[in-house]
């Protein structure tokens, strides 16, 4: 049984007859088979509906959905040969960002992204992918290698934000963002973001300063979480939904004020229905960048990043 | 009801009153209330005497405790484009913005000076956190890019003094990218072979702490700044216990290895001024080696 979202009730409530129907049908009751397919019908409208007009904040609740894929599955599903690389070579290997070498659609790449883990012993071990410093500090490390050997670097962004805790600060949580960033913004290879879910502050854009930024459809991406903007500035956590209007978080929302280049779509209902489909939607984009990308040599590439994110903003006045 | 009670003070009064009577003739150090005649504390340049609090300085007064004799020339800074999400939370943002901007007579919360620290030429940008918590939005992030041109084309160092809570929240996204912006722009004055010195004061959190803030070839803080990634109560909420003693206070971040130097005020011109001329003159002319020779007083420790 899926996990269902509030504002997908009365989908659910549709479902739950569906599934009941198909129980009895299994003991043998009859009379259920047509109106399984009227209800199956009714469903499949409604959670259309309620996709085509998804408000800012149920956009933010799709991008944070237990079931959305998450990094491993992009990694099981597009990379082969895949060899995780660990650790700051300093202090840990922080779980919640993790990378790797592999071979992407023939290319060999490395791959860095947050995890937040499936289940709740996974997700703990993954700390809800929220970052330490030597989370970002293994990123810096699998950058410059990827830069040494001249690997395309794909980024997977899909975090709440890093880790606000007492040893993360202690061991230079701003510091680390900060180097990180950097690093980004100085390899001379092509490198490629794809938020796939929750793109939350300084502990994505540590990840994403691209030369190419493309976001799932439902993904949101954004300076400060709706619940922590409303309790700020409106002084109310309830204000989550307003916030999250006024914080323009969305796929849509970014591409308009030009910090984003690219929107893949989702299937009806949100990723977690259609992973597979999903992934291999965001593995053709990313295909098609780094074959663009391939045409640029180091310092071009790296000049280009700079420029991009020099210019953002004046496309929004334009 | 008496008529007394409902008399009401004709406005003209507090008018009057706020010219006449100064009413500014003593402070009270928000670190150990101690009471000090305020032209005391202005001559100690806003540090208690009785307690060495640190008390947050005006940009103005900042700039000319930087610049020899007190001297500088101001940078116009390029209009930047204002409330790109068109941003309202309980006000407009474009009404809060006028407000700051009436308040303090500024365009935003950067201030970036050029002049000279001990003969050399050095651009200075300096946060003013009255201005909106000194937070950066694209305005903060132009004047900052500027700073760094400024500084490149005119082959001088670049000296940042942060007070900010972070990223303005009401430029959403556009003041997370002013992350990337300030730190390439930073690059650009280390690639030029010039110095880039960050002199922390309070406050220095959340996205600018974690982007050019930190970033800097010498890394100064003023004596119990707090400086950090994650608000305190943020963290409290998170981990549900009492934070440490000292935590997040610049000599918290020196003995972890964050910063080279906790500077007291008086100290950090002089401080500034070494570190630049060490970086910039590796070679002494036989005649000032003599000359340095002779002086001391910047042996220190």
């Amino acid at each position: 049984m899926p996990t269902f979202l509030d504002f997908e009730k009365p989908i659910a409530e549709i479902e739950g007859k569906i599934e009941e129907l198909r129980h009895r049908g299994e003991k043998g009751e009859a009379g259920s088979a047509e109106e399984m397919v009227r209800l199956q019908q009714r469903a499949d409208k409604l959670l259309r509906q309620t996709y085509a007009k998804l408000t800012a904040w149920q956009k933010t609740l799709v991008a944070r959905h237990p079931d959305r894929p998450h990094f491993t599955d992009y990694v099981r599903a597009l990379i082969r040969d895949f060899v995780p690389l660990s650790g700051d070579r300093t202090f840990a290997n922080d779980l919640a960002i993790l990378g790797g070498i592999g071979r992407f659609r023939g290319r060999a790449v490395m791959i860095v992204g947050h995890e937040k883990g499936a289940d709740t012993a996974s997700r703990l071990r993954h700390n809800f992918a929220m970052a330490r410093p030597e989370g970002y500090r293994k990123v810096q490390r699998l950058m410059a290698m990827a830069d040494h050997f001249r690997l395309p670097v794909v980024t997977l962004v899909d975090t709440p934000g890093a880790y606000p805790g007492v040893d993360a600060e202690a061991r230079g949580q701003a510091q680390a963002i900060a180097r990180c960033i950097e690093t980004c913004l100085d390899i001379r290879v092509p490198l490629v973001a794809a938020v796939i879910g929750e793109g939350g502050s300084g502990g994505a854009i540590a990840l994403a300063a691209a030369n190419h930024i493309v976001m799932l459809e439902y993904a949101v991406y954004s300076v400060i979480s709706p619940e922590g903007c409303a309790s700020i500035l409106w002084r109310a956590a309830n204000q989550a939904q307003a916030a999250a209007e006024a914080l323009k978080l969305t796929a849509a929302d970014l591409r308009e004020l030009g910090v984003i280049d690219a929107i893949v779509g989702e299937p009806v209902g949100g990723a977690h229905r259609g992973p597979q489909e999903t992934i291999a939607a965001i593995g053709d984009h990313i295909e098609k960048t780094l074959a663009d990308l391939a045409k640029l040599d180091g310092d071009s590439l790296r000049a280009g990043r700079r420029r991009k994110f020099l210019d953002m903003g004046k496309k929004a006045l334009a | 009801m008496s008529w007394l009670t409902n008399f009401v003070r004709p406005k003209l009064q507090a008018l009057v009153r706020r010219n006449d009577v100064p009413d500014n003739l003593w402070d009270k150090c928000p670190q150990c209330q101690q009471m000090i005649f305020h032209r005391e504390l202005e001559a100690n340049l806003r540090v208690c005497p009785q307690c060495n609090h640190h008390l947050r300085l005006a940009c103005k007064q900042r700039l000319e405790l930087l610049f020899d004799d007190g001297k500088y020339e101001r940078l116009d800074l390029p209009k930047s484009e204002i409330d790109p999400l068109k941003f309202r939370d309980t006000k407009r943002y474009v009404d809060r913005l006028k407000e700051y901007q009436t308040k303090t007579g500024e365009a935003d919360a950067v201030r970036v000076a050029f002049g000279t620290m001990g003969g050399e030429p050095v651009v200075a940008a300096v946060f003013d956190f009255e201005f909106m918590g000194g937070s950066m939005g694209s305005a903060v992030g132009d004047g900052l890019i500027a700073a760094a041109d400024l500084a490149v084309k005119r082959t001088a160092a670049l000296i940042v003094v942060p007070a900010s809570g972070g990223a303005r929240m009401q430029e959403g996204i556009l003041s997370l990218m002013q992350m990337p912006r300030t730190i390439i722009a930073v690059d650009a004055v280390k690639e030029a072979g010039l110095p880039y010195l960050v002199l922390l004061t309070d406050p220095t959190t959340g996205g600018v702490s974690a982007s050019f803030a930190m970033l800097g070839d010498v890394a100064l803080a003023e004596p119990g700044a707090i400086i950090g990634f994650a608000g305190s109560r943020v963290i409290e909420e998170t981990i549900r216990e009492k934070l440490p003693e000292g935590f997040q206070r610049a000599e918290y971040l020196l003995e972890h290895g964050m910063i080279d130097l906790v500077v007291q005020r008086r100290d950090i011109r002089d401080t500034l001024i070494r570190v630049i001329g060490l970086l910039r003159r590796p070679v002494l002319p036989d005649a000032d080696t003599a000359l340095a020779a002779s002086d001391d007083s910047g042996n220190r420790i």
